[in-house]
């Protein structure tokens, strides 16, 4: 089976912006994504979220270029006000062509 | 005196004690989310089944002039809030902000206490409550947050927050039960009345409990907010009530709606209001406007606010 490099981007973030960020998502090019409910700690002290439920893991299989943008886009829209963390990984799936 | 007795000792309040001192002393206790949500969905439901059903037969003047006051003080509220917390307190915009829409809104939760408080007292508030519930959520967040879009022009998506608000559970609970139950009328909510009505005392008795631990997370948050805050959830909501009560009297309010109609506006959302501020001013801080609503506003009202402007209404219309 042949395998193709791209980019797993993973955001973590409140479950308020689950809808919008989704939307980012898609614009920038995103053919798709899994979303899991998650529960942890970081710097950022009380969330909304207690009443929204517990927050989001989002996970895209992009090109790197996609993968990018989706990073600069998060970063310029919520990293300032919001709990959101996005991070990439190199991986290799099959059907490569599914994903760009 | 023995009014505030009367509540200490319902279930309602000792179940959200309990809720408190569970997590206080790290109990492992804990409320499944499906069910919090169920009950949640289960409550607000049956408070506008219950209401439609009166206002199928309720006369529309009857009812004309407690909405225009719930829309009155749906708008005053959160700019005395605002202004107190802005002008007294020295707190930033947004902040002020922040915690005005959650006391322009409404707490469902203290609404269906004061209901089932009145109701132990014997009394009987107006069957068109609910309505009232669903008018006086709406006009005080919005209020709250035009007031930053004023005064600067960076801030988040009004019109998002708006929609939050609009089509937020506890709205399309209370409408649609509403509405619902006016179509239905009496007759044919008879089948479903036990279910909706006979296991409602239990169910918020449930509610309670969860609403208990989480009021005594907030509880550790309230060394952060300071003084200025604590007295401003105490203070504020005691003149919101007598306000109400006089209002809601003159308006044709019986003793027991006009008590009820108190805690309503007293009250600081927790549900709706966290939710738009948060997409509307992400700068103000939630630590601030969750501890005051929830962490003093919410407990002062289940425990003391209640029974006083029961009192207050009584001595003012009885």
């Amino acid at each position: 089976m042949k395998l193709t490099e791209l980019f797993l981007v993973t955001i973590v973030t409140e479950r308020i912006l689950r809808d919008d960020i989704i939307s980012l998502i898609k614009e920038q090019g995103s053919k798709g994504h899994t979303i899991t409910d998650t529960t942890g700690e970081g710097s950022r002290g009380t969330r909304v979220s207690d009443f929204e439920g517990k927050n989001v893991k989002i996970e895209t299989v992009v090109s790197r270029d996609v993968g990018n943008k989706i990073i600069d886009a998060i970063s310029e829209a919520y990293f300032e006000n919001y709990a959101v963390i996005v991070y990439a990984n190199p991986v290799k799936v099959v059907r490569g062509d599914k994903y760009i | 005196m023995e009014t505030l007795l009367t509540n200490f000792t319902s279930p309602i309040v000792l179940a959200f004690v309990l809720g408190i001192v569970a997590k206080l002393i790290k109990s492992d206790l804990e409320f499944p989310r499906p069910i919090y949500q169920g009950l949640s969905i289960y409550l607000l439901l049956a408070i506008g089944l219950k209401g439609g059903v009166e206002l199928s037969t309720t006369p529309f003047a009857e009812f004309v002039w407690p909405a225009t006051s719930t829309l009155f003080l749906g708008i005053l509220t959160p700019l005395t809030a605002y202004a107190v917390l802005r002008y007294m307190g020295k707190i930033d915009i947004d902040n002020s902000a922040g915690i005005a829409a959650h006391y322009g809104s409404v707490s469902a939760v203290t609404f269906i206490a004061a209901i089932s408080y009145a109701e132990t007292l014997g009394d009987t508030p107006e069957g068109f409550m609910p309505t009232l519930v669903a008018l006086l959520e709406v006009p005080g967040i919005i209020v709250a947050l035009m007031i930053p879009q004023l005064s600067k022009s960076e801030s988040g998506s009004i019109k998002k927050a708006f929609h939050e608000v609009i089509t937020g559970s506890s709205i399309v609970l209370l409408l649609g039960g509403l509405v619902v139950g006016y179509i239905a009328g009496p007759l044919k909510f008879e089948p479903v009345k036990p279910f909706f009505v006979n296991g409602f005392q239990g169910a918020l008795v449930l509610f309670l409990l969860e609403l208990g631990m989480i009021t005594a997370r907030r509880l550790q948050d309230l060394r952060k907010v300071g003084f200025f805050l604590l007295g401003f959830g105490i203070i504020v909501p005691i003149i919101h009530g007598f306000l109400a009560v006089v209002i809601g009297l003159w308006s044709g309010l019986s003793v027991a709606g006009a008590s009820v109609f108190a805690a309503m506006v007293s009250s600081g959302s927790y549900i709706a209001a966290p939710a738009a501020v948060r997409i509307a001013l992400p700068k103000a801080s939630p630590t601030l406007y969750l501890t005051a609503s929830l962490g003093i506003t919410f407990p002062f009202n289940i425990a003391f606010g209640i029974p006083l402007y029961y009192i207050i209404a009584t001595w003012l219309g009885g």
